[in-house]
């Protein structure tokens, strides 16, 4: 905590992501894997410059159970390249794109550090958000009091299958945003929106004031702005992934964005 | 060499029927994705109240019976016995239908899924023989199955692929990874992420999230209830050694059961590229936290050994346990040891093995010459599966 209010131009998840909720914006929060390729971490100033409002850095996992075969790709050829939680943050040190960073990664990364520990380590980076899909509620009492004890906000996943009296509870306990898993299935690009990421996001609204963001199926324009009519903002990663897996230029993969950007504004 | 006391107000709560929270000490839990609570908790219902229902025990005491073939029997091992100045016995998983202990879990889960209205069950399988399973109760249940197997698994284990399309289930060659077991693992969660509405996920071993080691072991538990009462039979009393291998563990979680509250000892025996419980540390992986090979950051390691089936870098969350509180001890092997005790059981007592419980023999035959299975002492093991499906692979190694 004291990081963050020793910077100043550390951006905090929740309030930046609130402040722009609460200006009527539509947010956009973008995935990249963590490590993969050696200029990584220019990608995040081309997604700040083209309008996301938050970056969630994957750290790679051995057995990313969550992860489609795009992600499933970048997380193993990161590992290749040596990527470790360390080599990551100790790399995101030294960034400052100018908005909030969260990172999403599986929990068993975390426990093999101490979840303090890794609470520390991702303020020291700048990192003031964290997504464990695999750490669901009943799990993450003492990752969400760390994650207060920190001023580090643990962003919970709710799914299509979630009920309601559960719900409410996501929505009480998820900081920084809620993740609305748009659809029954991993992560990957699909062709149609799901019906049920629009039904979920309404769901969660009606419990909280936290910005709710659809992640999961949501690759192109169009889809993002559908899904904003009901939810504050869209998580886009493996169709921003699979570009950079295939050596898209900075130029495109800003356009890319931007295109979404544009869409949502 | 019985163990001299057990702590009676643990021994009450070791391997109770009811799991309320699914924890074993520290271990197990449920950690997978939000998209699969609704139905693990589901599943922890049904299990319960099916198994408060005498229709539905009845139909899988009469299943057992009659299509699986139980009880299998007890079988004294006379020359080897001889040869090592021990008394063996085996417990013989390996004639019962499809060849393996794995044939107990997947009638009582076919069942289940059935009595929760799903048409399709997904399954792991590593040696195959929990996809052959799996397929084979699919098969009588008329629901549809698709088994993830890793690829290498594929190539080695090609005739248990071919009986489970058979069956009339689809394999799924998986890929990523090591391309073994942990990653069929993987494969069949992000399969049932997606289809948990109308899959049911059939896992094989003791391992997973809660409910599923809880479920996996009071189905397997038949053997090891079994093999005490033929055993008491037998000697009017229990054995001093109950020895079983351990890759995720589900035959050596329904042998301990048996045996849990007497005073033998517990032995649970992993492959040497596997070992959980000598190598590993703990982690949270596929839903539970129990002891994974891991590297320093917590990446998990690759297994390795001559056996598919005990080629998996963890281990059922209540064998971490009873290793923890002491009530079972485990230990490991190498791959030669388990080929020299593969073709000793061949040889002595005209019963070929599969690979996975030749680990347990290869166990038994070095504690005996290293004394710590001292001379005269009875020994109950658990022959989990019978060899037909490691034949082709080991006729590679050996020239006879």
């Amino acid at each position: 905590m004291a990081e963050v209010l020793s910077n100043p131009s550390v951006r905090d998840l929740a309030v930046s992501l609130r402040d722009g909720k609460d200006a009527g914006r539509k947010l956009l929060v973008c995935y990249i894997t963590g490590g993969l390729h050696s200029d990584w971490r220019e990608l995040l100033y081309v997604l700040a410059d083209a309008g996301a409002d938050a970056v969630e850095i994957g750290i790679p996992f051995s057995d990313p159970v969550m992860d489609g075969p795009v992600i499933q790709q970048a997380s193993m050829e990161a590992l290749t390249g040596g990527a470790t939680p360390l080599s990551v943050l100790s790399e995101l040190e030294k960034e400052n794109p100018g908005i909030p960073l969260a990172v999403m990664t599986y929990y068993n990364l975390v426990y093999r550090m101490g979840e303090e520990r890794f609470a520390e380590r991702l303020l020291q980076s700048g990192v003031t958000g964290a997504i464990l899909p695999d750490l669901p509620l009943d799990e993450a009492s003492g990752w969400i009091k760390t994650g207060e004890e920190h001023n580090l906000s643990p962003v919970l996943l709710a799914a299509p299958t979630t009920r309601e009296e559960r719900l409410s509870e996501i929505a009480a306990k998820s900081k920084g945003f809620v993740y609305a898993v748009g659809l029954l299935g991993v992560t990957g690009e699909r062709e149609e929106l799901s019906s049920s990421a629009s039904v979920l996001a309404g769901a969660i609204k009606r419990h909280t004031d936290t910005p709710v963001l659809v992640g999961v199926g949501i690759s192109t324009p169009e889809q993002a702005k559908e899904v904003c009519r009901v939810a504050d903002g869209v998580v886009v990663g493996s169709a921003l992934v699979r570009r950079i897996l295939e050596n898209k230029s900075r130029k495109e993969i800003g356009e890319f964005v931007g295109g979404i950007r544009e869409a949502l504004d | 060499m019985a163990i001299d006391k057990i702590d009676t107000d643990t021994e009450s709560h070791l391997m109770a029927d009811h799991q309320e929270d699914g924890k074993f000490g520290d271990f197990g839990g449920r950690f997978i994705p939000e998209s699969l609570i609704p139905a693990c908790r589901d599943l922890e219902e049904a299990f319960y109240e099916a198994f408060a229902d005498k229709t539905f025990t009845d139909t899988l005491d009469h299943l057992l019976k009659t299509y699986a073939g139980r009880p299998t029997p007890l079988t004294y091992c006379g020359n080897l016995s001889e040869k090592l100045g021990i008394k063996l016995f085996l417990k013989r998983e390996d004639l019962t239908h499809t060849g393996s202990h794995k044939i107990n879990n997947v009638l009582g889960q076919a069942l289940l899924a059935k009595r929760m209205g799903k048409k399709r069950m997904i399954a792991e399988t590593g040696a195959g023989q929990h996809g052959v399973a799996a397929a084979t109760a699919a098969a009588i249940f008329g629901l549809e199955c698709v088994v993830f197997m890793g690829a290498v698994d594929v190539s080695r284990q090609a005739l248990n692929v071919f009986r489970m399309k058979l069956l009339g289930a689809k394999v799924v060659p998986v890929t990523s990874g090591s391309a073994t077991l942990k990653d069929a693992v993987n494969e069949a969660l992000r399969d049932w992420v997606a289809s948990v509405e109308t899959t049911h996920y059939c896992i094989g071993s003791a391992m997973g999230p809660h409910p599923y080691p809880l479920i996996v072991r009071q189905l397997q538990r038949i053997l090891g209830d079994e093999a005490r009462e033929q055993y008491r039979e037998v000697a009017g009393e229990d054995p001093d050694f109950v020895v079983a291998c351990v890759g995720g563990g589900s035959n050596a979680i329904g042998t301990f059961a048996g045996f849990v509250d007497t005073k033998s000892r517990l032995v649970g025996v992993e492959a040497a590229g596997g070992a959980a419980m000598h190598n590993g540390i703990p982690g949270v992986v596929h839903g539970m936290r129990s002891r994974f090979l891991q590297d320093e950051s917590g990446q998990i390691l690759e297994a390795e050994s001559i056996s598919a089936g005990l080629d998996y870098p963890g281990i059922g969350p209540e064998h971490a346990y009873l290793g923890e509180i002491g009530r079972a001890q485990y230990s490991f092997v190498g791959d030669e040891e388990v080929i020299a005790a593969f073709r000793v059981l061949s040889e002595t007592e005209g019963i070929i093995p599969a690979l996975e419980p030749a680990h347990a023999l290869a166990y038994i035959l070095r504690s005996v010459k290293e004394g710590t299975i001292p001379r005269s002492s009875s020994v109950l093991m658990t022959l989990s599966g019978r060899g037909d499906k490691d034949v082709a692979q080991i006729m590679e190694m050996l020239e006879l």
